[in-house]
């Protein structure tokens, strides 16, 4: 426990903000199609608020929240949303993401727009658990003085 | 477009660089290199790229300072050269 983990104002405001930060992630990754933003900057964001949490409350308490086997689970979860939607293109006699092939909806606007969503989605998922196995695996054991980031 | 704002983003930028490769201690380094990163993130939305901007600040400025602080902390923290 350094001195920043025990200070008071930096852990309500780190619980504070941790929910609004995540939901703008799931902005960005949502508004990726129309505007800046998409799934691997969502998942950058979304990662960052757990790895901020876990930074202040300490590595134990934010593998609490996001343990290893779960972060393998994500990575592979993410990745097979992508290639499933990917391949499911090239099942109904598109090439790979070519959207519009599949007779999902009568519209093949719309389908295409849903999918990419999907697509984003997909990708944030897996960016998100990435980046915090990646933060996991190289932070020190516990008890190192760190700085508060972000 | 607002050419006095991008000469100074550059310069700021060029300071930025040239002090963090020639800076000793290493979590200067990486406050500095975050420091540049940001002002990297302002330059492309400047120059209307708001996407490469976007992930400049999010990857560059937030996830990679977090990595390098805490390879530090696992390491000596000076540079010998």
């Amino acid at each position: 426990m350094s001195r920043i983990q025990e200070s008071v104002i930096i852990r309500t405001v780190v619980r504070i903000m941790v929910p609004f930060i995540q939901l703008f992630a799931l902005y960005v990754i949502m508004h990726g199609a129309s505007g800046p933003g998409g799934g691997f900057q969502g998942g950058v964001i979304f990662g960052a608020a757990i790895i901020l949490y876990a930074m202040i409350y300490g590595i134990a308490e934010g593998k609490k929240k996001m343990s290893d086997a779960l972060d393998k689970i994500l990575a592979s979860t993410g990745l097979t949303i992508f290639a499933a939607t990917g391949l499911a293109c090239i099942v109904c006699g598109g090439m790979f993401l070519q959207y519009h092939a599949v007779p999902l909806l009568p519209d093949p606007a719309k389908v295409s727009r849903y999918l990419i969503d999907l697509v984003e989605i997909g990708i944030g998922i897996t960016v998100l658990a990435v980046m915090i196995s990646l933060f996991f695996d190289i932070s020190p054991p516990e008890s190192e003085p760190e700085e508060a980031e972000e | 477009m607002i050419w006095i704002l991008d000469i100074t983003m550059l310069f700021f930028l060029v300071v930025c660089a040239i002090a963090a490769i020639s800076i000793k201690d290493l979590l200067s380094a990486i406050i500095i290199l975050s420091a540049y990163s940001l002002i990297m993130a302002i330059v492309w939305v400047e120059m209307h790229s708001v996407d490469v901007g976007f992930t400049e600040a999010a990857v560059g400025a937030g996830i990679t300072t977090v990595l390098f602080i805490a390879t530090l902390a696992r390491t000596e923290g000076r540079s010998e050269d």
